[in-house]
């Protein structure tokens, strides 16, 4: 059963695993300029990740400008006005270090590991990279190229990946979070160097960006060395205000079919608008959470497990999946395997019959007792990843959370009630603010 | 670089580099099991890499696949305990165990809470002794595999990697697919499954790493009794395969925008002498980071992918020095001819002195961080017995790779790099690229 890693990958890219929170009490600063600093110190291993996360990602894009977050996370690496290309690439090489970036919805983050001697050199070049980037028109061109390229090798090259960028549409009406990450491929191709720039200047700033650093670090000379360094930069005048276009009543259930000659399996997915985890407010999140491994966590004794895989052998692989750290409304999907012969109309009855009776029966509280079990262990198993840990901090500052709420996270789990799930379900689970997906190999009517 | 300020020059300019800072004790148990072992006890679990030869290198050819099938079937009831009963007591106890089945090993990934080791032990101990095997778990997850078979018969990589498995190992072992296909896997057995078990999981062929809260008195005990009961012997090893593919293209027709690029040759064994030297070239053609001649080529001055990469595949027998990436129908052709031409240039002219000096500089500071946490440790230490590394290599490896001369390393390139030999497979419908179809 332990398979369902490949198959989830199918359709379930955005999925997150269950949320961890951390033993070692961050350390949390703030500089004059405005820059949020949060140390965790773990030093067991002579290993440091230094990474600034920007308050923007994808979500933050202006209109008709989709992709220019992750395009100028890009452009990051091609140069600024102190080094130039390669050059920072060269330097974190020549110590051991690795480095690299990423962009999602509420963020954009840049990161290197290094041997912790090496701290005050990253936290240079980082600080010179937040208000000097300097790139070429060549430059611009040539990542461009890159970039298509990325979303060619991700997303069009992969019917699942296009299908799970339809339904994202299809969830959200009006909030960003229905347009990709990577961008829509017309809209890429027009990014003029402008539209970089102004996007580059408006948003990199202390004032708008998180520090983390992890590892074999004192917190206290982690302050005098930022203070040092990403202190003489000037914070912006702009008032940072993530204020996206918010949901309109959803009205009508959606439904979307799809049919590729690459898709070797049928199979069905379904997803709710759900609320996310808010600040000081966190229970709703953390019974949605629990609902997800109820329904569909690892193992065969999850709810669809037990009934779609053992029971009415309607589904051969079930999973579920919510993903709580989030600026705003997320997502809770639900994902089913048909069994050869079983069409996906049938399937989708009987998943709708499997969460009326879930809401009517109830969550076992032995069952419940294990996944607490669960959740316990892996707070403890999550504390032999520093850098797991920083990064799962600066996730949840840039998606609206503080410390205390990633601190406070494991008691919020702990006191969930089977009620309190239920209830969760009983909001999350309505019809008319859902998006059902059915994937065909090829052109069908069932 | 007018404002690189005095810390980096100053970093740039200190060639020292870190030593791990782990202390590996070599154990061996009451019952003369040895192991490798990191104590440390800040955090109250251990992680446990068990690793045993042989892998789906050693199946019969017609129960290809049953090996992959078995390591999923291990969490599906084992002793008196049926499928959802195991998972059960695994939950409460909240253990992990990871299966996984390799060309050459099955591995097994554990990690135990010392608030209830004992019991964790004894859920591992019944699944690798007394799997059920059981008719409902064997054909559920036999269907999953089927399914996992069918997606990857339409995914442009696993179609690559197919047909180059296919192109230079032919029926060896090392050719088949370890997932194993609709027929084999459809023709599958319970008793196969057991019988496959016993092959698999030999006590005189496993090697085993542990790191966490845990001492060496514990560990040994732990060990007899996990792994104890466990059959000694087994069949032959399988020998090293024939090659007889030389350079050229082969198109594999797949409709999709963007094409994918496997490509390689035969390459040097992991015992050999020149292995640490082709290990350091392979960084500058192909390795990690975004400096490697491949990375720079084609996608830094081209653009024409997102991602390029080299590496050497180290078999029991057979040693392969690999590239991929993946460009756009319209572009391949002229990616192909980049990666040729930097296969023709290497070979022709070996590395620069301060691609050499880079190189090694990362190398030798990457390797002390590898050492992270009780999970890595453990994986890195099963490895190192796995390919046979003396335990104190960890303190000399990088005077080793210091030690690499420039006429060594070049000549080494010589030897290794062979733009005659080199055969790229391409799936997709690349524009003006040449090659036999298939």
């Amino acid at each position: 059963m332990r398979f369902g890693i490949r198959i989830l990958s199918i359709v379930l890219a955005l999925a997150a695993p269950l949320q961890l929170s951390a033993a070692e009490p961050a350390v949390e600063f703030r500089l004059d300029n405005g820059m949020q600093i949060v140390v965790i110190e773990d030093r067991r291993s002579p290993a440091v990740t230094h990474i600034v996360f920007y308050r923007v990602g994808a979500a933050d894009e202006p209109p008709g400008k989709s992709g220019i977050a992750h395009f100028v996370e890009h452009l990051m690496f091609r140069g600024t006005d102190e080094y130039g290309a390669g050059e920072l690439q060269e330097i974190v090489r020549s110590i051991g270090g690795t480095q690299g970036a990423f962009t999602s919805q509420d963020k954009t983050a840049y990161y290197q590991r290094v041997a912790s001697e090496h701290l005050e050199a990253m936290m240079e070049l980082e600080a010179v990279r937040m208000d000097g980037l300097l790139v070429t028109d060549e430059d611009i061109e040539t990542e461009r190229g890159v970039v298509l390229e990325e979303r060619n090798e991700r997303t069009d090259s992969s019917p699942d990946a296009l299908f799970s960028e339809q339904r994202r549409a299809a969830l959200f009406l009006n909030h960003p979070y229905g347009i990709p990450i990577i961008g829509w491929r017309h809209e890429i191709e027009t990014l003029s160097r402008d539209d970089i720039f102004d996007f580059y200047r408006r948003n990199y700033a202390p004032n708008n960006a998180v520090l983390v650093v992890a590892g074999d670090v004192d917190p206290a000379e982690v302050l005098r060395l930022a203070e040092l360094h990403y202190g003489p930069l000037e914070a912006s005048p702009t008032e940072f205000r993530r204020e996206r276009r918010q949901e309109p009543p959803h009205l009508a259930t959606r439904r979307l079919s799809m049919s590729d000659p690459r898709v070797a399996q049928p199979y069905l997915t379904r997803a709710y608008l759900a609320p996310e985890r808010d600040a000081g407010d966190q229970t709703t999140a953390a019974a949605l959470t629990i609902l997800a491994e109820v329904l569909g966590g690892g193992g065969i004794n999850s709810v669809l497990s037990q009934e779609l895989e053992l029971g009415t052998e309607a589904a051969i692989y079930t999973s579920a999946s919510y993903r709580g750290v989030s600026l705003d409304d997320t997502s809770f999907s639900l994902f089913a395997l048909p069994k050869e012969g079983v069409t996906l109309e049938e399937l989708e009855q009987e998943l709708d019959r499997v969460i009326a009776e879930f809401l009517e029966s109830g969550v076992d509280e032995a069952h419940l007792e294990r996944i607490k079990a669960q959740l316990r262990a892996s707070w403890i198993y999550a504390q032999d990843d520093a850098n797991g840990l920083g990064m799962h901090y600066g996730q949840a500052i840039t998606a609206g959370l503080t410390v205390q709420d990633v601190e406070s996270w494991q008691a919020v789990l702990e006191g969930v009630t089977a009620q309190d799930i239920v209830e969760a379900a009983a909001q999350l689970f309505d019809p008319s603010r859902s998006v059902t997906g059915w994937m065909m190999p090829e052109e069908s009517s069932s | 670089m007018k404002g690189i300020a005095a810390s980096i020059a100053l970093l740039l300019a200190s060639a020292a580099c870190a030593l791990a800072a782990v202390d590996i004790q070599e154990i061996e148990s009451p019952g003369g099991i040895k192991a490798w072992l990191v104590e440390d006890h800040s955090i109250p679990f251990v992680a446990l890499e068990l690793r045993f030869r042989g892998g789906t290198s050693i199946e019969p050819a017609d129960k290809q696949g049953g090996t992959y099938l078995m390591t999923g079937l291990f969490e599906e009831g084992a002793g008196e305990l049926d499928a959802a009963e195991f998972q059960k007591r695994q939950e409460l106890l909240a253990a992990t165990f990871g299966f996984r089945a390799y060309k050459e090993v099955v591995s097994v990934s554990a990690k135990f809470l010392t608030e209830n080791r004992d019991e964790s032990v004894e859920l591992l101990r019944l699944a690798l002794h007394e799997p059920r095997f059981d008719e409902e778990p064997f054909e559920r997850v036999r269907s999953q595999v089927l399914a996992i078979i069918a997606d990857m018969a339409t995914d442009p990589d696993e179609i690559a990697g197919d047909a180059f498995n296919g192109i230079f190992f032919g029926s060896h072992p090392y050719g088949r697919r370890i997932e194993g296909t609709a027929e084999t896997v459809s023709a599958l057995t319970r008793q196969d499954m057991a019988a496959l078990k016993d092959e698999a999981l030999r006590k005189d062929r496993v090697v085993v790493g542990a790191a966490g809260d845990i001492s060496p008195e514990e560990l040994g005990l732990l060990l007899d009794r996990l792994l104890g009961g466990l059959p000694v012997g087994g069949g032959d090893l399988p020998d090293a395969p024939e090659i007889g593919v030389g350079a050229g293209v082969t198109v594999v027709d797949f409709d999709t925008p963007q094409s994918v690029a496997q490509f390689g040759h035969e390459g040097i064994l992991q015992d050999d002498p020149d292995f640490l030297a082709a290990y350091v070239l392979n960084e500058i053609m192909g390795g990690s980071g975004m400096a490697s001649r491949l990375f720079t080529s084609v996608r830094e001055e081209r653009g024409l992918t997102y991602g390029a990469y080299s590496y050497l595949a180290s078999l029991r027998n057979q040693g392969l020095v690999l590239g991929y990436f993946a460009s756009s129908n319209e572009t391949m052709a002229e990616a192909v001819e980049v990666a040729k031409d930097e296969w023709e240039r290497i070979a022709a002219e070996g590395v620069t002195a301060e691609e050499l000096e880079a190189a090694k500089k990362y190398l030798t500071g990457a390797y002390p961080l590898r050492f992270d946490g009780n999970s890595s440790i453990a994986r890195i230490m099963a490895g190192m017995q796995f390919d046979h590394f003396p335990i104190d290599y960890v303190q000399y490896r990088n005077d080793k790779v210091m030690a690499l001369t420039l006429n060594e390393v070049n000549r080494v390139a010589r030897r290794i790099y062979r733009p005659d030999k080199l055969h790229f497979v391409v799936v997709g419908q690349p524009s003006g690229l040449g090659g036999e179809a298939q």
